[in-house]
């Protein structure tokens, strides 16, 4: 293989020897696909009413409707194709789950890293809320904020990020502490560079590594809180479901034997979140030092 | 020490009150209740007179100003909607949602710390690797979804056991328990299998960690070489030094299933606290949720307090740092 040499090269070589890993990776990849291209690959576009026929309502796999195509795995209780609605409910997933992760990757970091540079009052502030907040549940904050600021996109992801960016502040400020003391940050300093150049061009890139792991994990987070928070009817508007807004859906057809409105969603859902977890979990192994062999 | 203790205890106090006022804000800042508290047909006398009655003419600071000296005199308010003080309101239902937290924690206690402890012992058999599978699944499995699937196949498909509700109840101490019924039980089953789910993995990994770090140590090679059986090593050596760290995380997560029961019991229609909150949320009921929000809030300054205070009597340098 190519590129070997290069540490990109290196760390690549590694996470291929883990299986397992390659094909969790491999899944995320499709899925992600499958989230750009619902548009062309979906049987149907299940956002325009004007394709759904309320005679299809509630068809268990395999029926042909009056579209003349088979719901490969059935329709939910407005007609829409399940097939479709999971490739588009994916997307939004994914787009959430990303949007809240970079914004709390972002804010979090700031937080964090400012309160390791700066230090005395401002870190005791900081440090002091973000360790408030992590011993609070996520889920019942992000609860109480969707209650607060309504329902739609914008509020969704603020209230997932409000929930998450303190397990980034908490993850920057351990390691640009470490990195602060070091002679090389010292050196930085000396010279005429200013702060800001400090911080941006030599503290930040060394503390990546374990940022990006904590992203890895609380993109899955953000998915599954979403999809929690839908359920729980405080989520999206019901006319662009995401995947937990179909689980949704389809609960109170479950009763009744009407398994695949819910299952099916859910089954695409638990394979996302698994599979972004089995990465982020290879990832840390090789970014733990004391794992080396 | 005592310096410390009292530093600490202010700084709860502050992060109490300023909770209060973002939590009175928040809430107070969110839809107009009047319309669902009063009918559409009602006049607008009746309107105006339920205005002032719940005192929604009066500025946002009076409203909290009154809030507060009513807190303090330990009244949260009445729920607009079942038109009865909210504190009795929550603990009408906090008995609910107790028992169904008690038995899920102490029962994925049990099991955690047992498998887990199997899984330490004999880390390359394949239970042990089934056991784990289990732990990460559980980790990363949205609860809500097991729930789900636990009512499908439990109650719809097999029948075996009810899918909500609490079912029959008795009388203790005044309280009704659905616990000690036959009936009763079999509808706990199922809620409390969801929401240990993942206390259960947490539980499995800390045991599992604890078990083969100290199972490498001199205490074991000793208690082996005294000729004690293994049973009794892991039960009488091994059980008592992996049990630091497992009351202290059965504390703390004791709180956060309080709030994660909240997705348990819509799920299950189980008449708890969780449920009542999501409710009123629905109906905009703003004494409820501002009381349920305050005593969640109480709940985890105070198990931080504790914690803190634990940890400064453990660990000296804790409570030096904090006085320098």
């Amino acid at each position: 293989m190519s590129g070997q040499s290069t540490p990109i090269g290196l760390f690549w070589a590694e996470f291929c020897e883990n299986k397992i890993a390659v094909f969790a990776l491999i899944i995320v990849v499709l899925m992600i696909l499958l989230a750009l291209f619902a548009s062309i690959i979906s049987p149907q576009n299940p956002y325009d009413l004007a394709n759904l026929s309320l005679m299809d309502s509630r068809r268990p796999p395999g029926f042909v409707g009056s579209g003349g195509y088979t719901h490969v795995l059935g329709t939910d209780p407005q007609g829409r194709d399940l097939l479709s609605a999971i490739f588009y409910g994916l997307r939004i997933s994914i787009q959430i789950g990303l949007a809240a992760g970079f914004v709390s990757l972002t804010i979090g970091t700031t937080l964090g890293i400012l309160a390791a540079y700066v230090g005395g009052r401002i870190e005791a502030l900081i440090m002091r809320l973000v360790d408030l907040q992590l011993s609070f549940p996520a889920i019942l904050l992000a609860l109480v904020i969707v209650a607060l600021l309504g329902q739609g996109k914008a509020q969704l992801i603020g209230a997932l990020v409000a929930a998450q960016y303190a397990y980034f502040a908490r993850t920057a400020y351990g390691a640009a502490k470490a990195e602060r003391g070091k002679d090389y940050i010292e050196a930085a300093v000396a010279t005429p560079l200013s702060t800001r150049l400090v911080i941006l061009r030599h503290l930040l890139p060394n503390c990546t590594p374990p940022l990006i792991v904590v992203a890895t994990v609380q993109i899955a987070n953000s998915i599954s809180l979403e999809a929690t928070l839908s359920f729980l009817g405080l989520g999206l508007p019901v006319t662009e479901p995401s995947l937990g807004m179909l689980i949704s859906n389809g609960f109170p057809y479950m009763m009744s034997g009407r398994y695949w409105i819910s299952v099916y969603p859910g089954v695409a859902l638990i394979i996302l979140i698994v599979a972004i977890n089995i990465v982020g979990d290879q990832v840390r192994d090789q970014f733990n030092p004391r794992l080396r062999r | 020490m005592l310096g410390f203790i009292i530093q600490r205890f202010l700084q709860a106090v502050g992060v109490m009150a300023v909770m209060s006022v973002i939590v009175f804000c928040g809430v107070y800042a969110i839809g107009n209740p009047i319309d669902i508290v009063i009918p559409p047909e009602a006049t607008e006398e009746i309107r105006q007179e339920a205005i002032r009655r719940l005192g929604l003419d009066r500025p946002l600071y009076e409203q909290y100003l009154i809030f507060l000296g009513n807190l303090l005199q330990g009244d949260l308010g009445r729920s607009f909607v079942y038109n009865i003080p909210v504190l009795e309101l929550i603990g009408g239902r906090l008995p609910a949602t107790l028992e169904l937290v008690l038995i899920s924690v102490i029962s994925a206690t049990v099991a955690g710390v047992t498998l887990g402890i199997y899984a330490g012992y004999r880390p390359d058999s394949w239970v042990a690797k089934t056991i784990m599978a289990v732990s990460v699944l559980g980790f990363s499995v949205p609860s809500f979804w097991v729930g789900l699937i636990l009512i499908l196949t439990f109650a719809v498909n097999l029948g075996w056991l009810p899918a909500g509700g609490r079912g029959d109840t008795v009388q203790i101490w005044g309280v009704e328990w659905s616990f000690p019924t036959v009936n009763g039980f079999s509808h706990i089953i199922l809620p409390a299998i969801n929401l240990a789910l993942f206390k259960l993995a947490m539980m499995i990994r800390l045991a599992r960690a604890g078990t083969r770090e100290i199972m490498l140590t001199d205490t074991i090679k000793f208690a082996r070489a005294a000729g004690l059986s293994e049973g009794t090593i892991l039960r009488r050596h091994l059980l008592k030094l992996i049990s630091i760290p497992i009351i202290t995380v059965f504390g703390l997560e004791l709180g956060s299933t309080l709030a994660f029961a909240v997705v348990t019991e819509t799920i299950f229609s189980w008449p708890g606290v969780g449920k009542l909150i999501i409710d009123s949320i629905g109906v905009l009921d703003r004494p409820v949720m501002v009381a349920y929000l305050i005593l969640v809030a109480f709940l985890f300054v105070t198990i931080n307090f504790v914690i803190d205070l634990v940890f400064a009597l453990i660990d000296p340098r804790v409570r030096h740092g904090a006085s320098s």
